[in-house]
Order: C-alpha cells, then structure tokens, then sequence
C-alpha cells in the first residue's frame, strides 16, 4: 500500500484504479515548491554537471567541423552528383519533425482540453524550440558560405537588385520554419511569464530576482490580466495547430514537388507530417523518462503520462506504416518502370539493409506498445522511443538518398558515403541540443506550475 | 519622489471559492473597480467582478490580416513588378504558388499580434505596481493565496468603509495598499 504526500494511503491494486496526472495530495505550495526548487538552489546535481560537461564537448564537434566547413567549403562533406542532398536535408527532416511533437502537446491537445498534457508541454516546447534551432542551421551551413547565400533565402532589398524566387518549395520551407521558429518562442515564452513571476517572488538571490523580475514584465496575476493571457493563449494554440501541420507539408513539399521517382507522391504531406509527431514523441518519451527519475518528478509526471504517449506513438506508427505501403504500391501501380525501379532498389538496393532496419525499428518494435505491460515498463518504453529516434532517421536517410543514388541514366549511378565530417555535424547538433536542454532545466521551471496548479481539487470553484 | 495617497483595500482569502463569493458580494454592494489576483486563471471571476469581454481577438484578427497582405503584397511585388522571372512557363502572377508564404505571414502577423496585444493590453511590461507594497502579497500572490482589491479609484470608495467591508467578508487579512 502506498502513502501520499499527506499520509493518506492509497490501494493503487484497486481494479480500475488509473493512475492519476498528478499524485493525490498536492496543495497549491507543495507544487510551486516541488517545481521551482530545483532551480531556486545552490546545490548543483553533480549529475547535471556531468551531463553538460558531456553535452558541452560534444557541441564542440559541431563547432570544430562548421569551423573547417566555413574554411573549405562543401567539398568536404560526402555529396557529390548524383547525390547532391546528403546529411544535411536528413538531419534538417529529423530535426524539424522532433520539434513537432511539443507544438501538438501544447496546442493541440490543449484544444482537445486533454490534461495529462499539462506536465509535459513545457518541456516539450523547450524541445521544440531547441530541435527548430538544431534543424534550422543545417540549411544555412550546407549553402557553404551562408554570409554569401542570404539574398536567395530571405527577401531583402540589396544591391543586386533579385529578390528570391517564391515559386520555389524551398523559399516556402524557409518561410514555414522562421515562422515555426517564431511562434514557438512567443508560445513558449507568453506560457513561462506568471512561472516566472512566482520564480521572482520566491528567489532570495538578488541576481535570480532581477533575472525572473526582468523576464515576469511584472506579471502579477490580476483577474483582468488573466482573462487576456487566457485568450491569447487559447488564440495562440488555435493559430499553432494549422501551423504545425503547414510546417511538415512545407518540408514534404521539398521533395513531392520535384519530379524525382520516390519524392513525386502525394502521400508525401500526411505520412511526413505523421512520422513527425511520431518521432516527436519518441523524444519526448526520450527526455522525460530519465529527467523525471533525475529530478523526482514521479508525482507529475507520471506512469498514466508515459503510457498516452506510448498510445500516440502508436497510432502514428501506424500511420506512418500505412505510408511505407502506399509509397510501394504506388511504386507498382504506376506502371512506370522509373518508379517500380525505385522501389525495387530501395529494398532490394544497395541501401537495403537500411530500408529493412527502418521498417523493424518503426513498424515491427512498435507493435508492441500494443501490450499493457510493454507500456507501463519504463526501461522498455525508454529503449521502444530510442529505437524510434533511430527509425526516423533511417526513413529520412532512405528517402534521400535512395530517390537520388540511381538517376535515370545508369551512367549517372553513385553512391553516398557520409565523410566524418557528416557525422561531427550531426553528433555535434546533439550535443547542442542536450546543451540548451541543460541550461533550460536548470533556469527554467520544466513543469507549467501555474498550469499545473489548475489540475488541483482547491482550484475547481464550485459556483 | 515619494508616493502619496493609497491605490485602494486588499483582502486576502485562502480559497478559489472564497476569492470568487467576495467578488460577487463587493459587486453586488456596488463597487466596480476591482481586480482579483491569483495564482492560477479561475474563469467564475470574470463574471463576479464583471470584466468585461476582451477585444484581443479583434486585433489578433487586424493582426493576420495585416500578415497576410503583407506577405502576398511582398510575393505579388517581388514576382511580378520588381523581378519578373519566368520560371517553368509559369505566368507572373502564379497565386498558387503564393499560398503557403501568405499562410505563414498571416499566423506570423496573428500569432505576434496575440502576444503583444495582450502585454499592450495588460499594461506589461510594468516596473512597479502599489499591490507588491504588501509584503503578504508578495510571499504568497503567485502562490498559494488569493487577493481581492478595491481601487481607491472607485467612485463608492472610503478606505474605512472599504475596509471594514472586506472583514466582514472573512477574509484572512485586509490592508490599505499605499501607492
């Protein structure tokens, strides 16, 4: 039998017992507490160290090959003709698609008043935020010397007199992902402002007070204030939910819009858009199994959290599966021997052991979150979303670089091989992800406490 | 400069309930301006103390459609007056290719139009306000307390009145806010 908070047992054997959103027990103290003392203190997890201290290092790999990339150029990575798109449209597709599963935790499951997201959507937005900013230097590094490239990318007046071609889905995918990039941060941020207005309050370090005084623009929870900053809120999530989805249509559009065989379908917007929430919540699954173990955050994050997610991983798995299959009929359907090649080669080619990984890793594995034991096992769940992260990647690596390895003219053949330098990039953005995530855990509260404070009885009024 | 005068009587009340009843008793004695502070949005409010719908949608609305014309504006003007480009035998004007820039520019517009339209309106970002001179307010306003305020602005206010009001309302605590 256990005990809450408060001392009051609890049969948790109980049939139709569900685990909570949040332990029983909780007063509206104990929650601002709970969450802000891990950052309202002195004492640094030596943990925590040794995590950034890692993340840290592996940042600097990024540093290290952009440094020689911005001295000799491209040549340096593994694309050549015929495969003139390589690791940096795979990673950019993977980053970008990570991203979107904290936009639909915060606003679209807001819109579908589901309140389990309230534990998670903070953290995932910083995710999201992070990942836009991992996905987002790949297209600016790959143009080689990017201080060149600005005026192709962003519309400004300069002394050449051109302006960017609008027709074209790669100016659409900048616009989509600066404007993702934008509304993510105010999203983020408008949902930080009365958490850290309750950090200011609560901070005794007078560098912490302005810190948190300066970001809470004054917040001081007025009911006039608060009726505003619900419907701006509210608004902001209904604005996100189409811009969510726009953005992965924009990026499938990268490739659908091309007359290459294996990009030219139009399954290309839903399966891309699918397979982003999917892996998107693998990662998140990723980040908040070991943070809740670090930080002792069982009470609110809790076991009824990791098994929604399972579910939700689930159903876009199936959709993404559904893809895999609509791309290899279509393939056959088409009857042009270009397209039937393609699909041949993709899993029969050189790259198909790969294809064959990908399709155990997010089809066959994820079968099991079927199962009620598989998903309340922690340790298994945390492996199921590792080996997802992995599958996606593979997807993104395979439609690549599958489409573009076998041109139509078989003199036009290749193959790819990613140089160490594809890979310092890659790591090294991970390494600037976990970085951010770190500073964030440590100066934001990871949790929307005031969010978290409606889940309790004492906020339910009854008249 | 030192402050003179007071900003108006706080009252404190330890529930959500007990918050939302004194702001339907102080409205319904006739006292209009008020505010309410908790640590959470409790939507019973709004109609207790009577504030009145916000007109932030009308301009996040203003707001997207300022975005959109503005990105289609820069598309239609780039395309087809400044750079006319043919591409693929396209016509200038190509407006189905336009659409997913003029989609992003108006969430854009809308989406910065929401968040700075209600600090503007809320009056963020704001240095000081005479409501952190209670030191009680500060310990536990963003935390676990709930605070009803009656302006001294209210053209019904006496402090001594106001004061004795919000004791009889059961409140934990009541003071004159100064200024």
């Amino acid at each position: 039998m256990a005990t809450l908070p408060d001392n009051r047992p609890v049969d948790l054997t109980r049939p139709g017992y569900s685990t909570p959103v949040i332990a029983p027990g909780y007063n509206l103290e104990q929650v601002t507490a709970k969450i802000a003392n891990v950052i309202l203190t002195t004492k640094i997890k030596l943990g925590w160290f040794g995590v950034f201290i890692i993340a840290f290092g592996i940042m600097n790999l990024l540093l290290g090959a952009v440094g020689y990339l911005f001295v000799k150029g491209t040549g340096i990575w593994g694309i050549n003709i015929p495969v003139g798109w390589g690791f940096a449209i795979v990673n950019f597709v993977w980053w970008i698609g990570i991203g979107h599963a904290g936009t639909l935790i915060s606003a679209i499951l807001l819109l579908l008043k589901q309140s389990w997201r309230t534990s998670i959507n903070r953290f995932a937005e910083a995710m999201t935020l992070f990942a836009v900013a991992c996905a987002g230097l790949f297209p600016l590094i790959h143009t080689g010397r990017p201080w060149l490239a600005a005026y192709w990318l962003f519309p400004y007046p300069n002394t050449m007199k051109v302006w960017p071609q609008f027709r074209s889905p790669l100016i659409w995918d900048v616009f989509a992902v600066s404007t993702y990039a934008i509304v993510s941060l105010l999203f983020w941020y408008t949902g930080l402002i009365p958490d850290v207005a309750a950090l200011r309050d609560r901070a005794k370090n007078p560098i912490a007070k302005l810190f948190y005084g300066i970001l809470s623009m004054g917040w001081r929870g007025s009911a006039r204030h608060w009726h505003r900053y619900e419907t701006a809120y509210l608004l902001l999530a209904g604005l996100s939910t189409p811009l969510v989805l726009s953005v992965h249509t924009v990026v499938s559009w990268d490739f659908a819009v091309s007359v290459v065989p294996g990009w030219h379908a139009t399954i290309f917007p839903p399966y891309f858009v699918a397979g982003a929430i999917y892996s998107g919540f693998a990662m998140v699954l990723t980040l908040a199994i070991p943070i809740r173990e670090a930080f002792n955050m069982k009470d609110f994050i809790t076991d009824r959290h990791l098994n929604n997610m399972a579910k939700v991983m689930l159903g876009t798995g199936m959709i993404v599966a559904y893809g895999y299959a609509t791309e290899a009929f279509f393939g056959w359907y088409s009857a042009n021997k270009f397209e039937f090649f393609m699909i041949q080669n993709r899993m029969f080619g050189p790259y198909g052991p790969m294809y064959w990984f990908l399709i155990l890793c997010n089809i066959a594995i994820p079968q099991s979150l079927w199962f009620k034991k598989v998903r309340s096992n922690v340790p298994v769940l945390f492996l199921i979303s590792l080996v997802v992260n992995v599958g996606m990647w593979l997807e993104r690596f395979v439609i690549v670089i599958t489409s573009l390895h076998r041109d139509f003219l078989p003199s036009s053949w290749g193959m790819y091989h990613p140089t160490k330098w594809d890979w310092m990039t890659f790591f090294g953005t991970m390494g600037l992800f976990m970085t951010l995530f770190f500073l964030f855990i440590r100066v934001l509260p990871m949790i929307a406490i005031f969010e978290m404070r409606t889940l309790l009885p004492q906020a339910k009024v009854k008249h | 400069m030192k402050p003179v005068g007071i900003h108006g009587v706080m009252a404190e009340f330890n529930t959500a309930d007990e918050l939302v009843a004194a702001g339907r008793r102080a409205y319904a004695e006739g006292y209009r301006r008020m505010d309410a502070y908790s640590p959470f949005p409790i939507e019973a409010l709004d109609e207790a103390i009577g504030i009145p719908h916000t007109i932030l949608p009308w301009i996040v609305f203003a707001g997207g459609i300022l975005g959109g014309a503005a990105g289609y504006g820069l598309e239609y003007w780039t395309q087809v007056i400044a750079y006319p480009l043919v591409i693929g035998g396209k016509p200038l004007h190509s407006w189905p290719n336009f659409i997913p820039i003029w989609f992003e520019t108006t969430v854009l517009g809308a989406s910065i139009a929401a968040v700075v339209g209600m600090l503007a309106l809320n009056g963020l970002p704001q240095p000081y306000h005479p409501v952190f001179n209670i030191q009680n307010f500060v310990d536990h306003g963003q935390n676990d307390r709930f605070y009803l305020l009656i302006e001294a602005k209210d053209p019904k206010f006496k402090s001594a009145e106001a004061q004795s009001f919000m004791t009889s309302l059961n409140a934990a605590g009541v003071w004159e806010v100064p200024n």
